[in-house]
């Protein structure tokens, strides 16, 4: 297991201090401290309005911090403005210019750095390669399927090299099967690159599955950091026991329980562990791969989930049970 | 069906084509002072052939075509930066600018023109400030000058350069912006390489716009302009009015009218592209 803590990362090449940004009264982001080591691939996780996108455009310079410090790579970014940071955005929009076919697209950020012709090519050229596009350099954006447009986008900033590459929501705007290949393909790259990612999300799974740290925001704040290993299996509030994943929260004396609901055994007999419940199955969900039911027990509604099984009946009575070590408490 | 697609041409049959035949019929005819109207109609070219071989109407052309082109670019430089502004206005305050760029609409442009000549004259208004101020003890008059008619040009058509500009640079995406400031572009150079190619639609269909109507324009020059700013649509209401030279008046407008045939087929395709784009 991952033991990690969240304490401060050594080398960190980001660093994010008492970060605040408020639009008109609302606080979008709120004292914020956090450090990114370089090579991984961390996601801000939250809902809409939590603020991770604002926490990116920070980074990017695009906004303006009311208070705090950002440093990347030792360097304060107080006051430096966007095109001068040493990150590059892929945009959700992909924000390409329509007006430029894809190499011109590509080679937009070399131009305005100045670098030769010749190694511009070359270099649009490679990134082309890398991100399969290479038969399509003469193609307007409009001419492009969405999966395309996302692969420019991410070849327009990763030709930079930046030092970051930040992605907003990367994988939004594309359909369900395409999403979970293109997650390997930003993962593979991110590796064989070895460049720091910060990606921001919405989707809990994409972060889960992409990301070697992650942070959960809750309204501004940052509620947890770590491993998605860790923030799974220890959360430290309620709050991000119910984001991640689904969790059974259960008052327990002195504070709450979180349960996943893998950890808890349905049978038809009397279990013997160390938690016992009894209930009667409201639903059944058979998703294929497993089985999700709700439970209606003394105290409130369960979720349990299992491996697919059709032998229980809506109605049933049956019993639940749990381990002593399966849930996790939660202080707040 | 067949009749609401038919009434467009009607229109155009009645309203354009039969009165630019009857023109052209005049031109070829010749000009009979005694007779009424003052034209005998006839097949000759001798209209014309006075329009290409008298330097008064070639120079007539090229002073239109040069004031028209010099105040059409002095025009978008002004609507530009008015549209540029009023896009990135605050979204609640644009409305109220784009009533303030209309506003002039509601009076005439005759005393539009005419207030111009209040402001503008020996001793007009300007001239009283600058004796007042002793900025200039004895101003040279604007009026009757080319720089008057320039004046004139470009206050009477910024509205038409504006309004497409604005358009197009309301609609530009701000997150392109970002992307170009992203990838290194500083902001003059955003500007010249995003903002500026994207708004180029505006910029051409503004252009025509101001030009078309400018080069034929009559009221300005003949009312701020002085006898030595020759403009063609002068020099037609001239010879129509002060010579009674119908078919030459004729034979003038029948070459405006050919000589905007191109910039009109440009904006009407232009404008054909833009529409194409959209769906």
């Amino acid at each position: 297991m991952d033991d990690r803590e969240d304490g401060p990362v050594s080398g960190a090449i980001v660093k994010i201090k008492g970060l605040t940004k408020r639009f008109g009264a609302v606080t979008a982001v709120d004292n914020v401290d956090l450090e990114v080591a370089p090579g991984e691939l961390f996601a801000l996780l939250g809902g809409s309005g939590c603020g991770k996108t604002t926490l990116l455009r920070l980074l990017a310079g695009f906004e303006t911090p009311d208070a705090g410090r950002i440093f990347i790579d030792g360097q304060d970014m107080t006051g430096v403005p966007p095109h001068l940071r040493p990150v590059n955005m892929m945009f959700q929009s992909y924000a390409l210019f329509p007006h430029m076919n894809v190499a011109e697209n590509v080679g937009y950020g070399l131009r305005r750095e100045g670098v030769a012709k010749a190694e511009t090519t070359t270099r649009v050229a490679d990134v082309l390669e890398q991100v399969r596009l290479a038969d399509y350099a003469q193609r307007r954006p409009a001419q492009l399927s969405g999966g395309q447009r996302q692969r420019v986008a991410l070849a327009r900033a990763l030709v930079k090299r930046p030092k970051i590459l930040l992605l907003d929501e990367p994988l939004a705007a594309l359909d369900r099967k395409l999403r979970e290949g293109t997650r390997f393909e930003l993962v593979r790259l991110q590796e064989q690159l070895g460049l720091t990612f910060v990606m921001v999300t919405h989707d809990q799974e994409e972060a889960m599955s992409m990301a070697t740290r992650l942070a959960v925001m809750n309204a501004g704040r940052i509620a947890q950091v770590g491993t998605p290993h860790e923030v799974y299996e220890r959360p430290t509030s309620r709050f991000v026991a119910d984001f991640i994943g689904v969790a059974n929260i259960l008052k327990i004396e002195g504070g709450w329980l979180a349960l996943r609901p893998e950890k808890i055994a349905l049978s038809a007999e009397r279990p013997g562990l160390a938690n016992v419940v009894a209930g009667k199955i409201v639903d059944i969900a058979y998703e294929g791969d497993r089985s999700l039911y709700r439970i209606a027990t003394d105290g409130a509604v369960m979720i349990v989930s299992t491996a697919p099984n059709l032998s229980h009946r809506r109605g049933d009575s049956v019993w639940l049970g749990w381990a002593a070590d399966a849930g996790h408490p939660l202080d707040a | 069906m067949r009749f609401v697609i038919a009434l467009p041409f009607l229109w155009l049959g009645i309203f354009f084509l039969l009165p630019f035949a009857l023109v052209l019929a005049i031109a070829l005819g010749t000009n009979a002072p005694d007779s009424v109207p003052p034209v005998e109609l006839g097949i000759g070219l001798k209209s014309f052939t006075l329009l290409f071989t008298d330097d008064l109407y070639l120079a007539a052309w090229l002073t239109s075509l040069r004031i028209a082109a010099t105040s059409t670019l002095v025009t978008l430089l002004f609507g530009y930066l008015m549209a540029y502004a009023i896009a990135r206005a605050a979204p609640e305050r644009r409305p109220l600018l784009l009533m303030l760029v209309v506003l002039p609409f509601w009076t005439s442009f005759l005393i539009r023109v005419y207030a111009w000549m209040g402001l503008l004259d020996e001793n007009g208004l300007l001239n009283q400030f600058l004796r007042w101020s002793g900025i200039a003890t004895d101003p040279g008059t604007i009026l009757g000058t080319e720089w008057a008619v320039h004046l004139g040009i470009v206050y009477a058509y910024l509205p038409f350069m504006v309004l497409p500009l604005y358009a197009v640079l309301e609609k530009l995406d701000m997150s392109l912006l970002e992307a170009a400031a992203d990838l290194g572009a500083r902001p003059f150079a955003a500007f010249l390489t995003i903002t500026l190619p994207l708004s180029l639609p505006g910029i051409v269909a503004g252009c025509l716009l101001v030009f078309i109507p400018a080069v034929g324009e009559f009221v300005i020059p003949d009312l701020l302009g002085g006898t030595d700013t020759l403009m063609i649509g002068k020099v037609l209401w001239d010879e129509f009015f002060t010579n009674a030279d119908w078919p030459l008046a004729s034979a003038v407008a029948i070459c405006l009218l050919v000589l905007l045939a191109g910039p009109i087929a440009l904006f009407q395709h232009q404008q054909a592209r833009s529409l194409e784009r959209r769906t």
